[in-house]
């Protein structure tokens, strides 16, 4: 939480790792885990004499990120940006300085609130360092050991403006904004394996105020956890300075994950000359009107239409609570059609969305591949008590693991509507809890029949099996009447 | 400039190269001299643009060709010395 009377100013800089099947300038497959150095050639290991040659899918992906975030495609160039450390093996990093493909956007988070979008730009990704000694941090390591696997990998970099005001509008941002570079294929958003990586860029000042405090910029944040831990250990060490009088440095700082703060990394004075300069080697984008046309024409849904899909669907019931975190939970993991897919073959939205937010999201690999038809008509079985709900989670189980008809599942498992025994029971409890009404039925008033069905129904909550029920009562009336 | 570039150069290659580099900067003195009035900037002296490949995946190199070239390697992966700071 940010400290009372103080207001947190945040941007940050989002790095996401492009789904393509190879690197930005060169032939090598860009994959994550294969073994050290073996996606590497001449063009990303820089030997003399090789030149970089454009990525098409890459492009087409950092287009369709800055039109799902409202940015203006433009005119790109790109510079190298100069440095001396051993994961660039050319020693400098091939990026987009002052002419990015995508300019001012924005994106609507869930809550209403907006983020400005500053720019999205293209760079290669740089090789990865372990550092190896005895305190396995990064000051005293004995030597480094570098894979250049990753070393021209195609990143779009996201940076948005200052818009955000505390650890948990960040989170938000981030999970948003990984919704929609799913969405769009540009990433598989998995922040675990490196796929998105965040800096930060914060200041504090005094609520109210509408100046701009000395900023730090935070790196390492590669989790949404480490983001809020790190945002909100860096606001409150900025307040403190400050309300111990003391002034705010500009400064690089590193997210220590294991003690859970921030510390000095290098001072302005420090900051690096990049020395950027236009790439020689390459030659200026700018994709055709066609291409973005076709590129905006073929943009997938996108979390937010999605949101607001699923929202519809409950109307006037609205989508809070718990009900809103299972949407975010289908949302975010893609399943989000098949709820809406069930709702319209006229299964109750809310059984829909359970379903799908817990069961089917426990395997949430197997549920992206099932037949939509085969697991709608499930949900069906069980909203017409066809099958309980602990039969239909059977059911969908098995429907996940291996596919098929649910109906024959259903059979055979042996799962055919409420246990025989158990809905006899129930028909026995609703009986002795209505005397009266069952004696007319007995004596021959049929639409009762109605009466003790909707009782059961309600009992086992529209569980049982409609016909199942009128045999039941049928076979207890004959018992009856056929006792002495 | 030798800090910048990571090299270390002895008084003698001083001389020599403040020699070299005044050239260098006497020429770029010309060129920014040129009269470009009305001229737009540009990136490239090329006339073109979106020069693309398809993402097809072709073969990489051998890494024990690779690390061979490397002055230091271990365990797959080029052995550097230790580094001071993080990358940029």
């Amino acid at each position: 939480m940010t400290p009372a009377g103080w207001e947190a100013v945040i941007g940050l800089e989002v790095h996401c790792e492009l789904r393509t099947r190879t690197k930005l300038f060169c032939g090598c497959r860009n994959e994550f885990g294969a073994p050290p150095n073996t996606h590497v050639c001449p063009v990303c290991l820089g030997l003399p004499g090789s030149l970089p040659v454009l990525n098409r899918q890459a492009v087409e992906l950092a287009m369709r990120i800055g039109l799902a975030l409202g940015c203006r495609i433009e005119p790109s160039v790109f510079h190298r940006k100069n440095y001396f450390y051993p994961d660039m093996p050319k020693d400098y990093q091939i990026s987009q300085y002052d002419e990015p493909i995508c300019v001012e956007g924005a994106l609507t988070l869930p809550d209403g609130s907006r983020v400005g979008i500053v720019r999205a730009h293209l760079e290669e990704d740089t090789g990865k360092t372990s550092h190896i000694g005895e305190s396995g941090r990064i000051h005293g390591a004995g030597y480094a050991l570098v894979d250049y696997n990753r070393a021209g990998v195609p990143l779009v970099e996201i940076v948005s403006a200052p818009d955000i005001r505390s650890a948990q509008q960040a989170r938000a941002y981030v999970a948003e904004l990984r919704g929609v570079l799913v969405a769009t294929g540009a990433s598989d958003g998995r922040m675990e394996e490196g796929s998105l990586r965040v800096d930060a860029n914060v200041s504090v000042r005094r609520a109210g105020s509408d100046v701009l405090g000395t900023r730090c910029e935070v790196k390492n944040l590669n989790s949404l956890r480490s983001l809020v831990r790190a945002l909100e250990h860096e606001v409150a060490r900025q307040v403190g300075l400050l309300e111990a009088g003391q002034p705010v440095v500009q400064e690089t700082r590193h997210f220590d994950e294991d003690r859970g703060v921030t510390v000095a990394l290098r001072s302005k004075e420090e900051a690096f000359d990049y020395r950027y300069f236009p790439e020689p080697d390459l030659v200026a984008l700018a994709p055709e009107p066609a291409w973005r046309e076709a590129v905006a024409a073929s943009q997938p849904p996108l979390p937010a239409a999605r949101r607001q899909a699923l929202a519809e669907l409950f109307g006037a019931a609205r989508l809070e609570g718990p009900r809103a975190e299972q949407a975010e939970t289908v949302l975010e993991l893609g399943l989000d059609a098949l709820v809406r897919a069930a709702a319209e073959a006229g299964v109750d939205p809310a059984l829909a969305l359970a379903r799908t937010a817990n069961e089917a999201a426990a395997q949430a690999e197997a549920a992206r591949q099932v037949d939509p038809g085969a697991y709608v008509a499930l949900l069906r079985m069980e909203q017409e008590g066809r099958l309980s709900a602990t039969q239909a989670k059977t059911v969908l189980a098995e429907l996940l693991q291996h596919g098929g008809d649910p109906a024959d599942i259903a059979e055979r498992l042996g799962l055919v509507g409420l246990d025989r025994g158990a809905l006899a029971s129930v028909v026995a409890e609703v009986v002795a809890a209505h005397p009266e009404e069952w004696s007319r039925f007995c004596a021959g008033e049929e639409k009762l029949a109605g009466f003790f069905t909707g009782q059961v129904m309600r009992r086992t909550r529209g569980q049982a099996d409609g016909k199942l029920v009128a045999a039941e009562l049928a076979t207890r009336r004959a018992a009856e009447a056929g006792a002495p | 400039m030798a800090r910048l570039a990571r090299i270390a150069l002895s008084p003698e290659e001083l001389d020599r190269y403040a020699q070299q580099l005044a050239a260098v900067l006497e020429h770029a003195a010309q060129v920014a001299a040129a009269p470009t009035a009305g001229v737009p900037p540009t990136a490239h002296p090329f006339a073109l643009v979106n020069v693309l490949r398809d993402d097809e995946p072709r073969p990489s190199l051998d890494p024990a060709v690779v690390l061979a070239e490397a002055p230091a390697a271990e365990d797959g992966r080029f052995k550097v010395p230790p580094i001071l700071g993080e990358a940029p």
